[in-house]
């Protein structure tokens, strides 16, 4: 009992301090980095990030597929951008419209659509992606239409304004820090329990009592609400924005974004988003290639190391220390 | 109006055939399999590009050059299967559906590098006039692709119902432990099914390239198009995949000609998503197919 305790104490210390040092990396990224090019590199790692840590709870966590996430991430970003752009509204005064409208259409969506179950929830999603983003490009006058909307404002607050590279930095990092905290107590509580256990098998968790239907919903609904929260950031970080931001590949490139990182982690889809956001730079000098190499990189890791990267280098790692041990015992 | 509606029809049945041949890909393939291959679009692409190369470039006659074409694109399909979907060592659902994607990007990659990015025109196969019917026209091209999809599914029909090849496909559909306690050779019709697959992708590649000319990103829209319409038809079902084209491919073109072009792209999701609350299963499918 007494050592249970004295665990449960010096896990939660070793995650205090990864949060602590983790906030303490971005503070001093953000000091130190004066290339603007880096600090905008890192501010977009920080928007992918989120957008992966919430898509993580829905796939890592409770199982469930969605091919169309980047429709919850443009929702938060024309709701803004239509609300400051055509009503004048403050950025501060739409991002609650944001994040409700996303929540909203996801409850709305997501009712029917969690009711389907491996590729037909991928495919269910997949459509509902596509018709937002038909959506973002026909309804020229509140979205400007396929050539997007100009002109949104940037983020001040108090007098400070947040638009340079560094403060918008530790904007978004600060909310994926919250994310993250966020999402580890969820992943910790009976509700994250409920999520795995529907991951692990649908029909017993609802044996043992868990509304599966209910919690799937929830879920949803709360990575549709991060989503959103990255698409607010992205359009008052780029102030423009076009359905071309939007589309299906940026879907695909959440969910490879997860599943490459490693899934049920959120470390993992720390590391896939920085990856994935990194790669087309490191890419660029291959030009034509671009293309190939990419697809090429998605399908080897998927290929190799199905559970993601960090599980699968933290396989291999074991396997290398047991076989070291081997010779030890005998 | 009544000539309106009636082009908009013909239009409608092409787009439909073209969109049912790629539907019957992915239907031979899930049946075999249990798989859906996000890259069957990228086939269709790869068929129309290398017919630019074969008969265009190389000046050979173009049934030999079709009949090339779709040969090789089978192979390509075989190679694809050897080379990342048997030796995945996870095949969760999640794991493939990234699999296929990232082959999907890997394909028209190649695709770009090998026939640049400026789409490539090609000419029709047929030099007749345009048949009048009714004061609408309908392209001979078009005529061709209706009749050689029928067939197509006819032969299809014939293979699973009459060949003994075809029948031990069909066992593996139904139950691959048991299939292969009889003797049957999974893993190689596992292969075949990919063959079939991709030739037929190909094979809707070479029909529609005079349509719509050839360039390397032409097959995603058509690899998600046909998927709808396989979808609609009941994944699975031959004669479900041609009405599922046909269906879609009119919808679109009424939607087209009588709401707005721009919403061309959101009808076939919208079926999508009416299908998949109402009867997952699709119009002639299995009432009693599993949903995973």
């Amino acid at each position: 009992m007494n050592e249970n305790w004295f665990d449960a104490m010096k896990q939660s210390w070793k995650k205090g301090l990864a949060f602590f040092v983790f906030a303490g990396v971005i503070f001093f990224a953000g000091l130190f980095l004066d290339n603007y090019f880096y600090q905008q590199q890192l501010t977009f790692i920080g928007i992918f990030t989120l957008l992966a840590v919430g898509l993580n709870m829905l796939m890592g966590y409770a199982g469930q597929i969605s091919l169309g996430h980047a429709a919850f991430y443009g929702i938060g970003a024309y709701t803004t951008g239509a609300l400051t752009v055509h009503l004048g509204w403050s950025p501060w005064a739409s991002l609650p419209c944001a994040l409700a409208a996303s929540g909203i259409i996801a409850y709305i969506v997501g009712k029917p659509t969690l009711k389907l179950s491996g590729y037909y929830l991928g495919m269910g999603t997949l459509g509902f992606g596509m018709i937002m983003h038909v959506l973002f490009r026909e309804w020229g006058s509140i979205t400007g239409g396929p050539n997007g909307l100009v002109g949104i404002p940037s983020l001040s607050l108090w007098g400070i304004d947040l638009s340079t590279g560094r403060n918008y930095l530790w904007v978004v990092w600060g909310c994926v820090l919250i994310t993250f905290f966020i999402c580890d107590r969820l992943v910790n509580s009976r509700v994250g329990r409920a999520l795995r256990a529907i991951h692990f098998s649908e029909q017993a968790a609802s044996a043992v009592g868990v509304d599966t239907a209910k919690a799937k919903l929830q879920v949803f609904v709360f990575s549709a609400i991060i989503a959103a929260l990255a698409g607010f950031l992205y359009a008052h970080l780029v102030m423009f924005i076009s359905p071309g931001s939007f589309n299906f590949l940026v879907s695909v490139k959440l969910v490879a974004m997860v599943v490459i990182g490693g899934m049920a982690s959120i470390w993992g889809a720390l590391l896939g988003s920085t990856l994935l956001t990194m790669l087309p730079e490191w890419l660029h000098a291959f030009s034509d290639y671009e293309m190939v190499i990419y697809g090429g990189i998605l399908m080897g890791v998927m290929i190799f190391l199905p559970q993601g990267l960090t599980r699968g280098v933290l396989d291999i790692y074991e396997k290398f220390r047991i076989e070291r041990k081997q010779p030890a015992k005998d | 109006m009544m000539q309106e509606l009636l082009q908009y029809l013909f239009g409608g049945i092409t787009n439909g055939a073209i969109y049912a041949v790629i539907a019957l890909g992915f239907s031979t393939l899930y049946s075999a399999t249990d798989l859906i291959n996000f890259a069957q679009g990228e086939f269709v692409m790869l068929g129309a590009l290398l017919l630019v190369t074969l008969w265009l470039n190389l000046g050979l006659p173009l049934p030999l050059a079709f009949v090339l074409v779709v040969l090789a694109v089978g192979l390509a399909g075989i190679i694809f299967e050897r080379l990342a979907i048997r030796t995945v060592s996870k095949p969760d659902p999640i794991v493939l559906v990234i699999i296929t994607v990232g082959a999907s990007i890997f394909l028209r990659g190649l695709g770009m590098v090998g026939w640049g990015r400026d789409p490539l025109a090609i000419p029709s196969f047929f030099k007749l006039d345009s048949i009048e019917i009714a004061g609408a026209y309908l392209l001979p091209q078009s005529l061709f692709i209706v009749i050689t999809v029928t067939i197509l599914v006819a032969a299809l029909t014939f293979f699973y119902k009459k060949t003994l090849t075809g029948k031990a496909m069909s066992a593996c559909a139904i139950n691959k432990k048991a299939a292969s306690l009889l003797g049957i050779g999974t893993e190689r019709m596992t292969l075949m099914a990919f063959a079939l697959a991709t030739g037929l992708g190909a094979v809707a590649g070479v029909m529609i390239a005079p349509i719509t000319m050839a360039t390397y990103d032409m097959g995603s829209m058509l690899g998600l198009k046909g998927f709808c319409a396989a979808m609609l038809g009941g994944l699975g079902s031959l004669w479900g995949a041609l009405i599922g084209g046909l269906l879609l491919g009119i919808a679109e073109a009424l939607g087209v000609g009588f709401v707005s072009s721009g919403l061309k792209d959101a009808i076939a999701f919208l079926l999508l998503l009416l299908i998949l609350y109402i009867r997952p299963t699709g119009i002639l499918g299995a009432k009693s197919s599993h949903r995973f």
